[in-house]
């Protein structure tokens, strides 16, 4: 085959592309939006999951035990001093949020950190001056906070930049660590140096292993699971719309195929140039969709660094750092997608006689029998994805139902649509109805590509939409849960706590004291907490099983409360005796812990004191009046003179952490209007390249007196009756996802189960918005056929062949 | 680039040639300097003396197993000051670390420990009674059991553990304090650098080594060393070698060279069976490297020729382990010798700087 056969075949075949810039365009927008959507959501899960590892890694929690309260409370400096003098070989830690500045603060002590903790290196580049660090006039940060503060930091302390630290943190000795938190004498953890150590702790303290991934990537991880979930449905309905176009492209080249054929190319290298050709499309198209997912996520990090640093706490930098791994997986993915999507037409051009015929059949016109085909394909889909879901074990299974379940579905819509349509059909009163709709089953093959992207778009939209709305409303469940009370406050010794109680006794409605205490349960290490009989946590608490009288059962000491981890992973039911310290007892409800990843356990406060007799009542939530809550913590403050830790008020938390968690919902509405954009893209594609064939149906219609005008509104409404038809099909599918996702991703990959809640206002939001963007997609090329030129199709006849 | 060993650089070593071994040989504004009309007085001068800004209690101990083995033992506590007065909490200006080590003839092992002071990890607590006197860092303690009205270091017993080795030893003496220099004022230089100085080399020990082999019973000899100062070395000083020998007679010898630019500066004290003094004149004792062993990547001299003519002395002595390399964050060799000539008989040896 020589050379220049090969270039005037390219030649030929590039060509097309010039004659319709317009296909060109879609399948490139296409392409790019389906590579920007998922590597936009890749790039965020990436940068986040980076700042955990830094976090974690920054203070050893990734690879170093540490020492906390049993009681979960501070430990005091003559606790580390006591421990260091026992021969264990602990480094003090503080952790918290500075007020004023919004910068999380953690406090070391440069002489006992184990250098295992990343910023152990980092201490002595404090500009050469040691002294100002132990003295805490020096700090460290990453560069990138220090020239986001430009001077407004911590009052009286420079900062230095060192590598590898979260964003908006700042290292600084304990001491000044504790003066700026006002809680002078407190430290949260010691971190446990590797190596051989003493086996004896004081009773309150106890020893937590490393956590592998950071506490902070365990907990987000739900979250960067949903959000890689939407990246890849908006994905793969983009990749619909490349079928389409790659489609189009083909039928409509037929001829030009036919011809090359017949001056020599061989099938091979006919497929081979088309191949190349497509390598090059993607290959752009990736680059782009990289670029514009780089917007993307660039445009929401912000959002959803909000959102998770209000959640769990975890600092997220506000901006993106360009990955090499990540252009390149972005490329990779655009490369592959096109290749699958492309699939189909190269097999057939490669198995295209050499004389087939030339004429352009309204393209990939399905015949009945391909229909039923699918239909086949589909059942056989739906019925692995459903035995997965029921019999399958692990992550991957549960992503493998959901990937045949969307697959099946979008396989069996156009044998439902033909169903539907069937049905309408029969209902027919005249005929013109009839005409209508014998002629929308002809163009459903030509439309059905187009109406799975639709169905598969609007069911990730009522999917991850449901998904995420069950998640914020147990997330309220949650905070109402842990946050029940109107004011915490934790007392610095057992004297303080007294004094604390009788103040406070005729100045609220209860004191509920909290006590708990570290406990191995079902063979892990967990935590038992013991709980005041009170409408506080009649009223509040989030039970997914209980028995009858269940918080009298808790209040006398006769059952316990487990939470949904511990239960699913031991197997427990309700009724089933549970080992605690000191006694078993009967399992008399289940409640969701959305976001902790140990077993918990709960019994009454009564219970709890016998078992646990030395544990201190340091805890307390307090009840009061809402709008009395704000003054009294101003009072406390005043009175007793606490540090800023020992007292949180409710309310505020509340508010600012669902302000922050609303903002995931706007996280949310961009990539909802992007997939439903995608998908009216891919209508509009599929529409005007109907438009072309349907001259030849459309001119005898209109040559029997009906006005251009009459068919186009027909046709509009053709449209928008058959994506009506794929919304409605969308719903339960879109139901399926979310359960698939709230039930069965999030039991395998946490062990806990969103409850799922259907919102359907919210559905009749999304029809509406899709059925506008289905229409607008419709518009122009209903307009078009309405201003068609009669001489057009006078012109059908004349050339009727 | 370890934090430790950077913050110790910074606080006590700077470059070696240029400012002397661990940073001694730089200026230390607001710090007192040792002043030779002061007299010791005790239990006081056993504790710490915050105006100035290093100090140390250093045990050294030659001991022998059952079977004859030869071991040495060191006990350090290093104070460093980075202002001239002890504060509460963590604010605190002092620093404390704790050196640690048991040679064998084919082991070192070494373990050290730092703190901060002021929070109660780490310090000198000079008893009085009922309280006793306690030096300590971590789980490592120097803690008198002597009887009211003797010395706080006449009776003490002596811990420290390391990752691979431990001890646990008790310490008596019924000698006296010997001052070193001129009544406990020791001259370090020409230029009249200084430092307090004050031993009790006449101890003797009997206790227990935790080795990886299991434990050793050892009985033998050990001299504490207490020395405070704030500028002991004058800034051409880059290190120093003491020695301690024990004479088989109970007569012992305190000597060190100061190493600088030029012939050095070397001193130290002849102290009798009964705990007599004799300050050398400097330059009176002479040392002489004679051989020297590659450890940790430099040539140190393990084995040296002593002459104090004075006294008809002059013999060699040997490092039972010439490996005997403190890896800490201020590096330097400190190991068990024995020595033989005109004299024989057991000691220590400290060699900074290399």
């Amino acid at each position: 085959m020589n050379r220049a056969v090969i270039r005037s075949g390219m030649g030929a075949l590039l060509s097309h592309w010039v004659r319709h810039p317009m296909q060109l365009l879609t399948l490139l927008v296409g392409l790019a939006l389906a590579t920007a959507l998922w590597s936009g959501v890749q790039a965020i899960n990436a940068e986040a999951r980076a700042a955990y590892a830094r976090a974690a890694a920054a203070v050893g929690e990734d690879t170093l035990a540490r020492i906390v309260a049993v009681a979960g409370g501070p430990i005091g400096d003559s606790d580390y001093v006591a421990l260091r003098r026992a021969g264990w070989l602990v480094s003090p830690l503080v952790e918290g949020r500075h007020r004023a500045s919004g910068l999380r603060v953690i406090g070391i002590d440069p002489l006992t950190l184990p250098p295992q903790a990343a910023v152990s290196g980092a201490v002595p580049v404090v500009g050469g001056d040691i002294a100002g660090f132990l003295g805490g006039t020096r700090g460290l940060a990453d560069a990138e906070t220090i020239a986001a503060l430009g001077g407004d930091g911590l009052p009286g302390v420079r900062l230095a930049p060192a590598d590898g630290l979260p964003p908006m943190t700042v290292i600084l000795d304990v001491g000044a660590a504790q003066r700026l938190l006002a809680a002078p004498g407190q430290l949260d953890a010691l971190i446990l140096a590797p190596g051989p150590h003493p086996n004896a702790l004081p009773q309150h303290l106890a020893l937590r292993a490393a956590a592998r991934d950071g506490s902070l990537a365990r907990l987000t991880e739900s979250f960067h699971l949903n959000l890689t979930a939407f990246g890849f449905l908006a994905f793969a309905v983009g990749l619909f719309i490349v079928h389409s176009a790659i489609g189009l492209a083909f039928e409509q080249r037929r001829p030009v195929f036919r011809t090359l054929r017949a001056l020599g190319l061989s099938a091979g290298t006919l497929t081979g140039l088309l191949v190349a050709e497509l390598l090059v499309l993607a290959i752009i198209a990736g680059l782009l969709g990289v670029a514009l997912g780089y917007l993307v996520a660039a445009a929401l990090l912000p959002d959803v660094g909000a959102t998770l640093s209000g959640l769990y706490g975890a600092t997220v930098p506000g901006t993106l750092s360009i990955r090499a791994e990540w252009w390149a997986t972005g490329l990779v993915i655009a490369v592959l997608g096109t290749l699958a999507a492309a699939g189909q037409s190269l097999w057939r051009l490669w198995h295209l006689p050499v004389l087939a015929p030339a004429q352009a059949r309204a393209w990939a016109l399905a015949s009945t029998r391909t229909r039923r085909l699918q239909f086949g394909a589909a059942v056989a889909l739906l019925a692995a994805s459903a035995g997965l879901v029921a019999f399958g074990h692990g992550l991957w299974a549960a992503f493998g139902g959901l990937g045949a379940l969307l697959l099946g579905a979008a396989l069996a819509l156009p044998s439902i649509m033909d169903a539907v349509v069937r049905v309408a059909q029969r209902a027919r009163s005249g005929v013109l109805w009839e005409w209508f709709w014998a002629d929308t089953r002809q163009q459903l093959p030509g439309l059905s590509l187009a109406l799975m992207a639709l169905l598969l778009a609007m069911a990730a939209n009522i999917g991850v939409g449901t998904m995420v709305t069950s998640f914020r409303t147990t997330f309220v469940g949650w905070l109402d849960q842990r946050l029940a009370s109107e004011l915490y406050l934790t007392a610095a010794s057992a004297d303080e706590a007294a004094r604390l109680t009788l103040w406070l006794r005729p100045r609220t409605d209860a004191i509920l004291p909290i006590v708990s205490a570290e406990a191995d349960l079902i063979g892990q290490p967990g935590s038992i907490y013991g709980v005041a009989d009170h409408a506080t946590y009649r009223d509040h608490w989030p039970l997914l099983q209980s028995v009858d009288g269940v918080w009298d059962r808790v209040a006398d000491g006769t059952g316990v409360l487990v939470n949904e981890q511990m239960a699913r992973r031991g197997g427990l039911g309700l009724g089933v005796e549970v080992a605690l310290p000191h006694g078993a007892l009967p399992i008399v409800g289940v409640y969701s812990d959305y976001g902790n990843p140990s077993p918990q356990a709960l019994i009454g406060l009564v219970a709890f004191q016998r078992r646990f007799p030395d544990t201190e009542v340091l805890r307390f939530g307090l009840r009061i009046a809402p709008d009395r809550a704000a003054g009294l913590a101003a009072d406390l403050r005043q009175t007793f003179d606490l540090p800023e830790t020992a007292l949180v008020d409710q309310a505020g938390i509340k508010a600012f952490s669902l302000r922050v968690f609303d903002r995931t919902f706007t996280v949310t509405a961009a990539l909802n209007v992007l997939t439903l954009g995608v998908a009216g893209l891919a209508m509009f594609a599929s529409l005007l390249t109907l438009a072309t064939f349907r001259q030849p149906q459309l001119a005898p219609v209109w040559a029997m007196g009906l006005t251009l005008r009459h068919i186009a509104l027909l046709d509009f409404c053709r449209t928008l009756v058959l994506a009506t038809v794929a919304c409605l099909a969308a719903l339960p599918l879109g139901l399926a996802l979310a359960w698939v996702l709230l039930a069965v991703v999030n039991v395998e990959a946490f062990g806990w189960r969103l409850p799922m809640q259907v919102f359907p206002l919210d559905w009749l939001g999304l029809f509406g918005a899709a059925l506008l963007a289905i229409g607008l997609a419709a518009l122009i090329p209903t307009l078009k056929l309405a201003r068609r030129a009669p001489v057009d199709l006078l012109r059908v006849f004349a050339h009727e062949r | 680039m370890n934090a430790k060993a950077l913050i110790l650089s910074l606080l006590l070593a700077s470059p070696v040639a240029a400012q002397g071994f661990a940073d001694l040989g730089s200026a230390a504004p607001g710090f007192a300097l040792p002043d030779p009309d002061r007299t010791l007085t005790f239990p006081a001068d056993h504790g710490p003396h915050w105006d100035f800004r290093i100090e140390w209690w250093y045990l050294t101990a030659v001991l022998s197993g059952p079977d004859g083995t030869d071991y040495g033992v060191q006990w350090t506590l290093f104070r460093s000051a980075l202002a001239p007065v002890e504060g509460e909490g963590w604010a605190s200006p002092q620093l404390w670390m704790g050196h640690a080590a048991v040679t064998t003839p084919d082991h070192h092992f070494v373990a050290e420990r730092l703190a901060r002071g002021g929070i109660g990890q780490a310090g000198v607590a000079p008893g009085p009674q009922p309280e006793p006197f306690t030096a300590w860092i971590d789980d490592w303690a120097l803690t008198s059991r002597a009887a009211p009205g003797t010395d706080v270091l006449s009776d003490f017993s002596l811990t420290a553990t390391g990752p691979d080795f431990g001890y646990a030893l008790q310490l008596r003496t019924d000698a006296p304090l010997v001052l070193q220099g001129d009544k406990g004022y020791s001259v370090k230089s020409q230029a009249g650098q200084a430092s307090h100085y004050y031993s009790q080399p006449f101890l003797s020990v009997t206790g227990k080594l935790r080795l990886p082999e299991g434990e050793v019973a050892v009985t033998g000899q050990a001299w504490i060393d207490r020395e405070w100062s704030s500028q002991p070395l004058a800034e051409n000083q880059t290190g120093w070698d003491w020695f301690s020998l024990m004479f088989d007679d109970g007569t012992r010898l305190m000597g060190f060279v100061l190493r600088d630019d030029a012939a050095g500066f070397t001193s130290g004290t002849w102290i009798a069976a009964d705990g007599t003094p004799a300050p050398l004149a400097p330059g009176a004792l002479t040392a002489e490297p004679l051989m020297t062993a590659r450890v940790a990547g430099r040539e140190i001299p393990v084995e040296w020729r002593l002459t104090l003519p004075d006294r008809g002395l002059d013999v060699t002595l040997a490092a039972l382990n010439p490996q005997a390399w403190m890896a800490t964050s201020v590096p330097y060799w400190e190991g068990p010798i024995r020595f033989s000539g005109s004299h024989s008989g057991r000691g220590y040896l400290e060699m900074t700087g290399y």
